[in-house]
């Protein structure tokens, strides 16, 4: 099952980091009227790349800590505005509608990726 | 907050705040003529009060909706106006009209209008992008 696992670690790691931005930044879109809200978001890059590095050491104590992390321990941080409004309310509504969209365009590339993935793996499967 | 909040929940529940808040503004605007013969008895604006419901206690997985926790009616002072010859002008000649800045209530109603927007689109892509992923390996 190893061999599987890496093969649909990094798509379904990515996945499930940008589902976590989609609703991050919704939920600032849903806030964009409420005073002293302060956005905020994930490094999706950092994430992604200490949720992925997890390395080859096995755990044989249960209070062994996992090295590096994963996609629910991603860090969220605060947005800083580009031009701070008087409510206290750092949500820049084109900011996020531009986040908004690169973070949908990359969760559906992600799927094709995966969509791809599989067929490949069902093509050998069959031996077509 | 114990229960999970969605992102349907996100921009559905903000959805009904902005609503709230539209309703609110019309009210405003049907009222902005309703003059009245005492400062008591004028209509007094109304505007909500919106609050960040966090999903979580210590606010960390930066998830949040938002409610409207409640309406503030407005205690700005009536307008007074002279109009003796008005049916319903006190015994001193004057009426008194609410305190209602029409441009301000429009800019509001815009606004409110394009934050509806924005969650609906929220929740749109949101919906396509959970089918796809329904339909991953088929």
């Amino acid at each position: 099952m190893k061999a599987l696992d890496a093969l649909f670690k990094a798509d379904s790691t990515a996945l499930s980091l940008r589902q976590k931005r989609m609703e991050i930044i919704g939920s600032n879109i849903a806030n964009a009227a409420t005073p002293h809200f302060k956005a905020r978001d994930i490094d999706f890059e950092a994430a992604y790349k200490s949720a992925m590095n997890t390395g080859d050491l096995t755990k044989t104590s249960s209070a062994h800590i996992d090295i590096g992390g994963t996609a629910d321990t991603a860090e969220v941080r605060y947005r800083v505005p580009l031009s701070p409004s008087l409510d206290g309310n750092t949500v820049e509504l084109h900011v996020e509608q531009v986040q908004f969209a690169e973070n949908a365009t990359h969760y559906e590339a992600t799927l094709n990726f995966l969509n791809g993935r599989i067929s490949t793996m069902r093509k050998a499967l069959r031996g077509e | 907050m114990t229960n999970k909040l969605t992102i349907f929940d996100v921009a559905g529940r903000s959805m009904a705040a902005q609503q709230v808040r539209l309703n609110t503004v019309a009210s405003n605007l049907a009222n902005a003529a309703s003059v009245s013969s005492s400062p008591d008895t004028v209509y007094r604006p109304i505007k909500p009060v919106f609050e960040t419901q966090y999903h979580d206690v210590m606010e960390k997985t930066g998830i949040a909706t938002v409610d409207v926790t409640d309406i503030y009616q407005s205690n700005a002072t009536p307008e007074k106006r002279y109009a003796p010859s008005h049916p319903l002008a006190d015994k001193d000649g004057y009426i008194y009209a609410p305190p209602i800045d029409q441009n301000a209530e429009m800019v509001d109603m815009l606004e409110t209008s394009r934050q509806y927007q924005n969650n609906i689109e929220v929740l749109s892509t949101a919906k396509t992008l959970l089918l796809k992923t329904l339909n991953v390996g088929k």
